[in-house]
């Protein structure tokens, strides 16, 4: 990976540019990357500024009503119940362009030549492309990370070496730095099969309102999350969700084989961890989207709700801190996966009293 | 979360670091880059020894003649055998049969160029399995 020297411990507000050095796309023209927690947020909200739209990535993934949570014991993925602290791959892209009246191009391919023949195309045009991709192939993910997860989304900018490279240059969001990547392995993971094949699906903003309406987006972004996380009579989805997974962890030291309760917690905690959310499975984000939200639509109450949020979000990391003292083996009381549902129980909670407050303030 | 409380653990980024949020000195949320937090650390390794037995699972089957290499692989590459149809472009029951040993041993120079091919690695690569357990997945190896 091509990192410039790391500054220590930089902290860069949401909205700011960090110091690292410009990347040049085909054209000499500079691209900014920035650091994002969550792939999908950040690569939309680079491919956005780089055409001169600023938004931070918290206000996108708001915008995009991006946090969510499910739980689906009855979709296994390699024998492991389905829980995600987000919503579907793709919501926050439709979303935000929707919300902000973005008219996004977007082509997927069924012969890979074509999809890097049109990429390269694009990239000569000066034009930076979001690309779905998997993770699994991408030779700078850290090694214990490439799972074979289809869903990741990044930002290709220009060519190593201009239009005659063999190498792309990449802005992967959830990477410090931009890097670079083999045309071989890009169109590996461009064109990997399985759940959420990508297709060679690349995509980028056609249009941009010169003041799209972001009070009316976040107002919308808001009050769609609300609905969503309260609002939805299935029991495995939003508030009703968190609930759900608290009254099966419960059940799974009776039902299932130790090893395989473990399991079961420790995948819990990776989605809510691992892969990138920013902490606490999106809640972090979502407390810094709200103190936006707040000052873009001289709400009070949302700074009121952000601080619920970021509570809610120490209440999701204790969780996963005692979880996995119980998947280290650490942990060996009796009651302990009824003191796991219980600390999640007391996150739905938190949750639910959240909604109900912002709901109520935005009508 | 305060932003002095972001964990920077030694953890599976390998010198990368990822975003986090967390609450600044003035109360505002930022991103704070993390070297990474012990408890991914442990949820992942916990995840990769599940990868890492069933590959070893698959070489001894191998190894005994109870399976071809193409089952070693696709533990190696995390691949179902759904998922190695889709990449290959064969239908699941020609690779359940290709799981045979028998079956394997015969097949076409360009059959096995094609699975070959889906793993990113050599035919000649592709027909054996390691005689030593490898602790590593197959992303070092390439």
């Amino acid at each position: 990976m091509q990192s410039p020297p790391a500054d220590t411990n930089q902290q860069s507000k949401p909205g700011t540019i960090m110091a690292y050095p410009l990347s040049k796309n085909i054209m000499g023209k500079s691209f900014i990357h920035r650091h994002a927690a969550h792939c999908e947020s950040g690569a939309i909200s680079a491919l956005l500024r780089d055409r001169g739209l600023d938004l931070s990535e918290p206000l996108i993934f708001g915008i995009g009503s991006g946090i969510f949570f499910m739980y689906m014991p009855f979709i296994k993925m390699g024998g492991i119940p389905l829980t995600a602290y987000r919503a579907a791959p793709g919501a926050i892209i439709k979303n935000v362009c929707k919300r902000l009246g973005i008219a996004i191009h977007s082509m997927r391919f069924r012969n890979p030549e074509k999809g890097m023949t049109e990429l390269d195309h694009l990239l000569e045009q000066g034009i930076s492309v979001g690309l779905q991709t998997s993770v699994f192939w991408l030779p700078y993910f850290p090694r214990d990370m490439r799972f074979q997860f289809n869903a990741h989304n990044l930002v290709a900018f220009g060519k190593e070496g201009g239009k005659e490279g063999d190498n792309y240059l990449l802005s992967d969001p959830v990477f410090e730095h931009t890097v670079s990547c083999p045309a071989d392995d890009l169109r590996r993971a461009r064109f990997a099969k399985g759940t959420f094949a990508p297709k060679g699906l690349l995509y980028y903003p056609t249009y941009i309102p010169a003041s799209p309406d972001i009070k009316g987006a976040v107002i919308k972004g808001i009050r769609h999350t609300c609905h969503r996380m309260l609002g939805v009579p299935l029991p495995f989805l939003g508030i009703r969700g968190i609930r759900y997974l608290a009254k099966e962890m419960e059940r799974w030291p009776l039902k299932l084989k130790p090893e395989q309760a473990l399991t079961y917690v420790g995948s819990v905690i990776r989605m809510q961890e691992e892969i990138g959310t920013g902490g606490a499975g999106f809640r972090f984000m979502y407390t810094a989207f709200l103190q936006e939200a707040a000052d873009i639509l001289k709400l009070p109450v949302l700074t009121e709700a952000s601080k619920m949020m970021s509570e809610a979000g120490d209440r999701w990391r204790e969780f996963a801190v005692k979880g996995a003292q119980l998947c280290k083996g650490r942990e060996t009381s009796k009651n302990i996966y009824n003191e796991l549902a219980g600390i999640i129980r007391d996150c739905a909670d938190r949750e639910e009293r959240i909604f109900r407050l912002i709901s109520k303030a935005i009508g | 979360m305060k932003t002095k409380d972001v964990p920077q653990d030694e953890s599976i980024l390998e010198g990368n670091r990822r975003a986090c949020y967390a609450e600044d000195e003035n109360g505002r949320y930022v991103i704070v880059p993390s070297k990474g937090w012990e408890v991914e650390k442990i949820v992942n390794a916990q995840a990769q020894a599940a990868i890492r037995h069933a590959v070893e699972e698959a070489r001894q089957l191998v190894l005994e003649g109870k399976a071809s290499p193409l089952k070693y692989h696709m533990a190696q590459y995390q691949m179902t055998v759904g998922l190695l149809a889709a990449t290959t472009g064969l239908w699941r029951w020609q690779v359940l049969r290709h799981l045979r040993p028998n079956i394997f041993a015969r097949l076409k120079q360009e059959t096995l160029k094609r699975y070959a091919e889906a793993f990113g690695i050599d035919v000649e690569t592709l027909c054996k399995v390691p005689r030593q357990i490898q602790t590593n997945n197959p992303n070092q190896a390439q």
